[in-house]
């Protein structure tokens, strides 16, 4: 299945082969309606709701679900939908770009190091030491250092997420180097630039739209966790893990004001999850048989 | 085993120097100027020079490299801006919540982990198998905040069984503190629960299609005896590994669920100081965390020579 979806090459086929991957797979299927749902709503966030998330309205405050705020307010009378929904879009915007980033430098590394025998070690032990530091101890230290500018916040998230792709992306050049159709570029007099960006580039794909997805979900943790902590942006910005946060005083008056975003948090980081196991067991037999599956 | 032990004390050497080294490169690439961030918006120029000469900030960088390491070697981890104590103090003073946490939760993980673990596998495929597999899927889904939250809405709030929140230490009494630490370490055992499910699962796969284990069936050992005693023993390595690799998920589940919970531990700690802008003490704890890391790691690699014979360094 893989192969044909990967090998077919006239681009509508191939379009249409993967939506009846797509559409036989039923958890693919409902994971990935789910996650389309929840980020149609975060991108739509303006056009669905009326409420402007940081208006304040201190007579509304801890109401519970009412027609006018469909899911309560919170404790300075804010209106709890708008400010989820618009939470749900930094989180989606920060797990785009930590995972296009932290794609493109692990890629790199990994490429390097698979590649070139000399530069194997010494990237691999850099790797190894950014490894044993606890990401989110990473990711707290270098937003208190810089402050909170969506940035720094990428930075810090993208970097923990680094080795694991260099790793993964490494052990695919490194058995794909031997393969006879290698040998054979290289004998034809392909430069190794050529080599390295058409025979083993296309190898690493599958494995990192795996890995991709699941540094989404690790990224909207992350982000929700700092804000929890009270480390994420400032308090006008609505975050899942602020707008938590905020509510921990009134927690057991007002518990919506935890469980609602909680539960959108815990749906957008689910269907992410399972969509991602899902194209793990299309896309990359080797890993779900002895991955997590 | 003496001589092994020495052997690898020695390897982590460079390790823990290339960790050290990471740390400090990476906290001086954060962008931004953490003088600026400690003195706050209103602070005027002079002020961040001063702050930025304290904390040494104005020096080249291969100094203060040289300083950090110098220190470190020494077993100093650097000095709090706010209270002015040793940071190794500080941690010394807030190790035993933190241990005691992340213990009970690593025992809860094995004591419900590891049975559901090869009962999935032995049932594989099975509704029981397929149950399991969905639950650790969510599990992993669930932040531990909002674990957190639920457990307490429902067992302090609603049934009234437990404490919201807070931290009783051993000298209260073995029971009370047990009793305050049950929901902690269920919101921190979630994650890791689910994760070792998952690979004991997978391991165990790999080992009950092997020759020993129809071998150990076909001379009519009790299935609960092939199953416990040959098959786990030999799928431990993988699973033990995993423990290891994902100490650094308990160390970040540990400063979220002592946030919940007010437990007073490192993981707060951290919290606190990073409120406080207190940049040593953030700097040495994430090095202290590190650190215990890699010397888990070791003592893993170790545990491997007991767990399976066949293995030498």
């Amino acid at each position: 299945m893989t192969m044909t979806v990967a090998l077919s090459p006239p681009p509508r086929s191939r379009l249409r082969a993967a939506a009846r991957v797509v559409l036989h797979d039923r958890v693919m299927l409902w994971s990935l309606l789910l996650l389309l749902l929840l980020i149609a709503v975060s991108v739509f966030a303006p056009l669905l709701t009326a409420h402007d998330p940081a208006i304040l309205s201190p007579r509304d405050r801890l109401k519970g679900v009412s027609a006018a705020h469909w899911l309560g307010t919170d404790s300075l009378g804010r209106d709890l939908f708008a400010r989820i929904i618009y939470g749900g879009r930094l989180s989606i915007t920060l797990a785009v770009l930590v995972s296009v980033s932290s794609v493109i430098v692990g890629l790199l590394f990994g490429l390097v190091a698979g590649f070139f025998r000399r530069l194997d070690a010494p990237i691999m032990r850099l790797m190894d030491g950014i490894m044993a530091i606890p990401g989110l101890l990473l990711a707290i230290a270098m937003v208190a250092l810089g402050g909170a500018q969506i940035s720094t916040m990428v930075l810090a998230i993208a970097i923990p997420e680094v080795p694991r792709i260099a790793r993964l992306v490494r052990s695919v050049v490194l058995s794909v180097r031997e393969e006879p159709y290698v040998e054979a570029s290289f004998g034809m007099g392909s430069s190794t630039l050529r080599v390295l960006v058409w025979h083993i580039l296309p190898s690493t794909i599958n494995p990192l739209v795996v890995q991709a997805t699941f540094v989404c979900a690790a990224a909207i943790l992350t982000e929700a966790v700092l804000g929890f902590l009270g480390l994420g942006f400032p308090p006008e910005v609505p975050s899942l893990g602020s707008i938590i946060a905020e509510g921990r005083p009134y927690f057991q008056r007002a518990p919506w004001i935890i469980l609602f975003p909680g539960t959108f948090l815990a749906l957008l980081i689910l269907a992410i999850n399972m969509f991602g196991d899902a194209l793990r067991d299309r896309l990359d037999p080797r890993l779900a048989r002895k991955g997590r599956n | 085993m003496l001589s092994l032990v020495l052997k690898r004390l020695v390897a982590a050497i460079p390790v823990v120097l290339i960790v050290a080294t990471v740390v400090f490169l990476l906290l001086r690439m954060a962008p931004g100027d953490p003088a600026r961030v400690i003195a706050g918006d209103m602070a005027s120029e002079e002020t961040i020079a001063q702050i930025r000469t304290n904390l040494g900030l104005d020096r080249p960088l291969p100094v203060q490299y040289g300083i950090a390491m110098g220190s470190l070697v020494k077993g100093d981890l650097g000095t709090s801006i706010v209270s002015k104590q040793p940071v190794a103090s500080l941690i010394a003073a807030r190790i035993g919540p933190t241990a005691a946490l992340a213990l009970t939760s690593l025992l809860l993980t094995v004591l419900i982990a590891i049975p559901l673990g090869v009962l999935s596998a032995w049932w594989h495929r099975r509704t029981f198998d397929r149950l399991t597999m969905a639950l650790t899927v969510l599990a992993f889904s669930v932040p531990a905040f909002v674990v957190g939250y639920v457990l307490i809405l429902l067992f302090s709030v609603t049934l009234n069984w437990f404490p919201v929140q807070g931290y009783a230490p051993l000298t209260d009494g073995v029971g009370r503190f047990l009793y305050q630490l049950v929901l902690p370490s269920l919101t921190l055992a979630t994650v890791f629960v689910a994760l070792i499910t998952r690979i004991t699962r997978a391991s165990m796969l790999d080992v009950l299609g092997e020759d020993f284990v129809r071998t150990a069936r076909a001379k009519g050992a009790p299935e609960r005896y092939v199953l416990f005693r040959h098959a786990l023993r030999n799928a431990a390595a993988p699973i033990v590994t995993v423990v290891g690799v994902a100490i650094t998920t308990l160390i970040s589940g540990v400063v979220v669920t002592e946030t919940i919970f007010n437990i007073p531990g490192v993981g707060s700690l951290i919290v606190d100081a990073v409120l406080a802008r207190d940049y040593p003490v953030v700097q040495g704890t994430i090095l202290f965390f590190s650190f215990i890391y890699v010397f888990v790691n070791l003592a893993i690699d170790l545990i491997y020579v007991l767990l399976d014979p066949r293995i030498r360094y």
